[in-house]
């Protein structure tokens, strides 16, 4: 995987970085575009795709200079480019791709790409005259001051007039479409919700609504809220940087674009009938089937390990995921502030770090279900169907 | 053709409106940004790492720009749209098939597509920049609230064609608030707000009843939603713009170091 950004996003362009050479093929010609679509199908299944991805952004942020080159991005854009073309000859990714509300998920892609390698070379650069003892890029040209008229009045209104050009012509080649009038009684399947919230939708795969349709988006706007109340770090402010805040840029990068932005884009281009997976040159079958064998943490720890039929009481039966989840989240934190995190507590006091802990581990709940999900096919933690508190 | 601007420009209607001369002296240029109520949202002087597109991306402008582009269209649309059951499709047909080379509903379309990935972009920005640090950490919670906003607005939006992918989205998002603890009738704790046997928490009262004036995605939905995605929203959200764009420049003027 050479691609810089290649990892943050689907494994369609993953698999796109690697061989190239394959023609434009059709659905039943050609081994070498075969075997490529058969790469691409096999690369974007969740589970490899998710490994592939924390993998490959960790290379990126290990390898930075060489990422952020202007012809590594040139030479992704191309192949990215050249993939596209190759698959839109595919009539199964055709159907996906060119649906006219999926056009602004490509933009998505294509600016969230740029932008953050944009951001990456700015901080390499910085980094590096910081380390010479330079001004920072922005820092040297924030010492001159211009005036607002023309500079600043000029530049808005060239953006302006291009920006709403392109936007009529956009408008007038793509038409809005409008679909059946509404039936309540006919349910479309896939029934998605609108694209940016997909990436809250794809969460249901593996909690229940009440957490990933209440409880996570609250956590993420309170989140947001508290960002520069719980970044105590005075460094990089107002500048592209990596080395000064290493935490804080990966952290924000994990979340922006391995679960945010990636998520919308497996949510809109890989997620048929029934919330299905579906590679991208895979055709939309109604009657996929995936077994469904989930097994609650109460039944493993009852019936399989304690070998008894598992208790009535709903307390009593899910008294395993209960102190598991207490002390995932009220042991831990103090914990790590006793022994590991002792500095960031002296550094942000005990509020500041109270409030990271908590939003941090709920965070870091999401992949670590996901990852038993995956591996021991893991259903719930806590199982109170009763009370409808599944965690 | 010299003696008729001269004229014009020497007039006293001319001279009613603009104060000052061309700008292209100092006091002229800083007269122009003063005197005019749009343009003194800007400070006389900016740093000129603040218009380097290379570092602020343009993206907040473009917020700003998508958002007049939709109020406008969307104005020109509420001429010739009804939000009522039987109405609502038949219109926004209508737009297509009578309309020849009608661009106020793509427009209107793309560009809500578009708010919503620059505000996103925006934030990121906003984020590698650290711009959220001191002293603007208050702006960075208006900019949060105005997220919100933006996918609220898109969210309502959304359901207004009233063809069969929008009713769908709308009710896949709005049944999460089923699950709402305590408040939606699916939801944890929601059988503890009961007395006497009689749940206070029913599929006729939780807060998905509340959202859609209704047990589904109905005409109360379509006339609520409406209501909120062309007044309600717009409302909150100016006003919530010019809180953010003043506290821009009382912070430290456009993103900088400071």
């Amino acid at each position: 995987m050479h691609s810089l950004l290649a990892s943050m996003l689907p494994g369609p362009l993953c698999a796109a970085a690697l061989p190239v050479g394959g023609g434009g093929g059709h659905v039943d010609d050609g081994p070498v575009a075969a075997a490529l679509k058969h790469a691409a199908n096999w690369l974007t299944e969740p589970t490899r795709y998710s490994v592939a991805s924390i993998l490959g952004l960790i290379a990126v942020l290990y390898f930075r200079r060489f990422f952020s080159k202007v012809w590594v991005v040139t030479v992704f854009f191309a192949l990215s480019t050249a993939f596209f073309v190759f698959a839109f000859q595919d009539p199964n990714f055709n159907a996906i791709i060119t649906k006219p509300d999926n056009v602004p998920i490509i933009i998505l892609f294509a600016t969230v790409v740029f932008f953050s390698w944009l951001a990456l070379r700015r901080a390499v650069i910085n980094d590096e005259r910081t380390k010479r003892g330079e001004p920072t890029l922005e820092g040297e040209l924030a010492k001159q001051k211009v005036f607002t008229w023309p500079d600043l009045v000029y530049s808005e209104l060239i953006c302006l007039v291009l920006f709403t050009a392109a936007m009529l012509v956009w408008s007038i080649l793509i038409t809005a479409p409008i679909e059946e009038p509404a039936a309540t009684a006919r349910t479309p399947n896939p029934s998605k919700a609108p694209w940016y919230f997909l990436g809250l939708q794809e969460l249901l795969v593996y909690f229940d609504p009440w957490i990933a349709g209440v409880l996570l988006p609250s956590f993420i706007i309170v989140g947001l809220c508290a960002i520069p109340y719980i970044d105590t770090n005075p460094k990089g402010n107002g500048y592209y940087t990596f080395e000064e805040r290493p935490f804080a840029i990966s952290f924000f990068w994990v979340g922006f674009l391995l679960f945010w932005v990636s998520f919308v884009i497996l949510g809109t281009f890989l997620r048929g009938p029934n919330w299905s997976f579906f590679g991208p040159f895979e055709y939309w079958d109604l009657h996929k089937l995936e077994p469904m064998v989930n097994v609650d943490l109460s039944t493993w720890v009852w019936v399989d390990i304690l070998g008894k039929p598992r208790p009535d009481n709903p307390f009593v039966r899910e008294a395993p995921g209960i102190v598991l989840l207490i002390g995932y989240f009220l042991v831990l934190p103090p914990l790590l502030g006793k022994t590991v995190m002792r500095k960031m507590v002296t550094d942000m006091g005990m509020i500041r770090f109270n409030v990271f802990m908590h939003l941090f581990l709920w965070f870091v709940l999401i992949p670590i279900k996901m990852g038993l999900r995956w591996t021991v096919n893991l259903k719930y933690f806590i199982g109170m169907p009763e009370y409808f508190f599944n965690v | 053709m010299q003696k008729l601007f001269k004229y014009v420009r020497e007039s006293q209607i001319w001279k009613s409106v603009f104060r000052h001369g061309y700008p292209d002296t100092p006091r002229n240029r800083t007269l122009a940004v003063l005197s005019n109520v749009f343009l003194h949202l800007h400070p006389v002087k900016v740093r000129r790492s603040g218009i380097r597109l290379s570092y602020t991306w343009c993206m907040g402008g473009l917020t700003f720009f998508l958002f007049l582009i939709l109020t406008l269209t969307g104005l020109l649309l509420m001429f010739y749209y009804r939000p009522t059951a039987d109405r609502a499709y038949e219109d926004i047909f209508a737009l297509r098939e009578h309309v020849p080379i009608g661009v106020m509903r793509e427009m209107h379309r793309w560009g809500a597509h578009l708010m919503v990935i620059s505000v996103w972009l925006h934030m990121y920005r906003v984020f590698l920049t650290g711009s959220y640090k001191p002293p603007r950490e208050f702006n960075w919670n208006v900019g949060v609230i105005l997220l919100v906003l933006t996918l609220l607005l898109s969210f309502t939006g959304y359901l207004l064609p009233w063809d069969q992918l929008a009713v769908w989205a709308i009710t896949v998002g709005t049944n999460m608030a089923r699950a709402t603890p305590l408040l939606g009738h699916e939801g944890p704790l929601a059988s503890a707000l009961s007395f006497g046997g009689i749940d206070f928490i029913h599929a006729g009262d939780d807060v998905r009843f509340g959202l859609l004036a209704g047990r589904f995605v109905g005409e109360g939905a379509l006339l609520r939603f409406y209501v909120l995605h062309c007044v309600g929203f717009p409302l909150i959200a100016a006003t919530l713009m010019a809180v953010h764009f003043w506290r821009v420049r009382k912070d430290g003027g456009i993103s900088g170091p400071l």
